[in-house]
């Protein structure tokens, strides 16, 4: 665990030291914020003190900037040869891998809570639904765990962060959209399984207030399975010269 | 803690990138490890520090195996792996904080070895930039730093002169030497000099397989084989000197010396040496013997007898 949160820390302070973690923020919040309270169909607009807006732009907007985010953590190391300095060190290729991911999903915590005062705002503006707004922050926190371990899977296979990031792009639109969109034109089992996969039933269901294992076991098995993904990738070196 | 490499393979895909070798290294040795590019030097690196694990055979650093134990061998082993991986955007104290915590240094002391480390490299001035604004130079030495601020009992250096100045070259090759009295050294390099200035032993490895294994003289003997003198003497010609060696029983081989006019190198005859002969034929016809050398063949002769492709 220590060597997790070493390796994690390290990351964290280079998003920080190279202005990532900065322009996310910004982007994110200016993203968010810009949907949630200006344009479109705005608080004002919807006229209900609800985070369900916020929590659909945010559905969104992560999608799109997890994958800037992962995609320089193992491309860049294979690139520059770094990876082999690391796991030359008492650090094993999972330690590694969940380091980097412990890392991404920490800056999203972060730019997360640094909405809370909309939050806030709303509290003041209207009743409302407390445990709705908490369980919709969950939802957020599992689904950017899941990306941000696609991600991380993306970035372990290539030494390019660009192949990265279309990759991950491309693995999340399946669960973000396509497998959804799929569902809803076929029926029976196929149905149910393309339903299963897609990430918008999870995320509503837990937005709604509903925690279910069934939604539980999804996010995590879809981190779990990134995650491996990753570690096979790293560990790929003793087949492939590098 | 020795080092004992036994009959390690490693392929990658059909191609044999290290095949079949053996060797040990012990405590208080510095081994040097030479070959030419695309030998297996670094293979064979990577395989020793468990970066790779080899198909093979087995490689034990201190009693631990790689196979069962790599995370013992990563912490009791400093590397400085041949292209000199940084993180540039990390300043130079950080970044050896950062190394110093992966190897699990208590806190209170990390301080102090990353004062003990900038010392020993010279990285006074530049501790507070960024990796990326150091010269190569001083990349390499933050290379070293962080190979060494563990203490570690086994020292992998892979070109470790590389890109620095005259003066640090000879600092490093002299604390390589001292580290290598109490500790396990093994040294890659190209610069035959600094192997045979630095090392205790030699391992001269081609095509993945080790071809030779010794000591510098050990090895130049094996190489050598014929006793080879330079010899000149004024008073007869060229060509008469060359006749009155030829003749000598004990010479096999008269050749005109490059680049010196009038004087020969002559080889011996397998097992003899031809000196008191030629000092005794000199004498009986007057001349006055002006050189009488024997040559070593350059530790470069030997690597590039052994390591020719055929």
């Amino acid at each position: 665990m220590n060597q997790i949160w070493i390796i994690a820390k390290r990351e964290l302070r280079s998003f920080f030291d190279s202005l990532i973690a900065y322009i996310l923020i910004v982007l994110f919040l200016g993203f968010s914020g810009l949907f949630t309270w200006l344009i479109g169909n705005s608080v004002f607009y919807v006229n209900q003190a609800s985070m369900q807006v916020f929590f659909g732009v945010s559905f969104w907007s992560l999608f799109l900037f997890i994958p800037a985010l992962t995609m320089r953590s193992i491309a860049e190391e294979n690139r520059s040869g770094t990876i082999e300095l690391l796991l030359t060190k008492p650090v094993t290729d999972w330690q590694l891998v969940t380091g980097k991911f412990l890392s991404v999903f920490l800056l999203i915590a972060i730019s997360l809570a640094l909405t809370l005062p909309y939050y806030l705002t709303l509290w003041k503006l209207g009743p409302v639904d407390h445990g709705a707004v908490w369980t919709g922050y969950l939802g957020l926190l599992l689904m950017s765990a899941v990306y941000a371990s696609i991600g991380i899977f993306a970035s372990s296979i290539s030494q390019n962060q660009i192949v990265a990031f279309l990759l991950s792009l491309l693995i999340g639109i399946f669960f973000h959209m396509i497998f959804g969109a799929l569902a809803a034109t076929s029926t029976g089992f196929t149905g149910k399984v393309l339903s299963y996969l897609s990430m918008q039933t999870h995320f509503d269901s837990v937005s709604r207030g509903v925690i279910d294992s069934k939604d539980i076991v999804y996010f995590l098995s879809l981190v779990f399975l990134g995650l491996a993904g990753a570690e096979i990738a790293v560990a790929k070196r003793n087949i492939v010269e590098k | 803690m020795d080092i004992v490499v036994r009959n390690v393979t490693k392929r990658y895909g059909p191609q044999k990138a290290i095949d079949n070798i053996s060797f040990t290294v012990h405590t208080g040795e510095v081994l040097g490890f030479l070959g030419p590019n695309g030998a297996g030097k670094t293979t064979t690196m990577k395989a020793i520090t468990c970066f790779i694990s080899p198909d093979e055979g087995d490689i034990a650093v201190g009693g631990y195996s790689s196979r069962e134990n790599p995370e013992a061998i990563r912490d009791n082993i400093g590397y400085l792996p041949e292209t000199n991986p940084l993180y540039p955007e990390m300043p130079v104290i950080d970044y050896l904080w950062f190394i110093a915590e992966l190897h699990r240094i208590p806190h209170d002391e990390i301080p102090s070895r990353i004062l003990q480390m900038v010392k020993t490299c010279g990285l006074e001035g530049e501790k507070h930039k960024k990796i990326g604004e150091l010269s190569k130079g001083y990349k390499q030495r933050v290379g070293l730093a962080q190979a060494l601020i563990h203490d570690p009992a086994v020292l992998i250096l892979d070109e470790p002169t590389s890109g620095l100045d005259p003066n640090q070259i000879v600092e490093i090759r002299e604390l390589i030497r001292k580290i290598g009295r109490e500790k396990t050294v093994i040294l890659c390099s190209h610069i035959l000099a600094e192997v045979e200035a630095t090392c205790d032993r030699i391992v001269i490895i081609h095509k993945g397989k080790i071809v030779a294994d010794g000591t510098a003289p050990d090895l130049r003997k094996r190489a050598q084989g014929r006793e080879i003198l330079r010899v000149a003497a004024e008073g007869p010609d060229a060509q008469a000197l060359s006749d009155a060696l030829l003749q000598l029983p004990s010479v096999a081989l008269v050749d005109p010396a490059h680049h010196i006019p009038g004087a020969f190198e002559i080889q011996s005859v397998d097992g003899q040496s031809s000196k008191r002969q030629i000092f005794d034929m000199c004498v009986k016809n007057g001349w006055y013997l002006s050189e009488l050398t024997p040559i070593e063949t350059k530790l470069e002769d030997i690597f590039r007898e052994l390591t020719r492709s055929n």
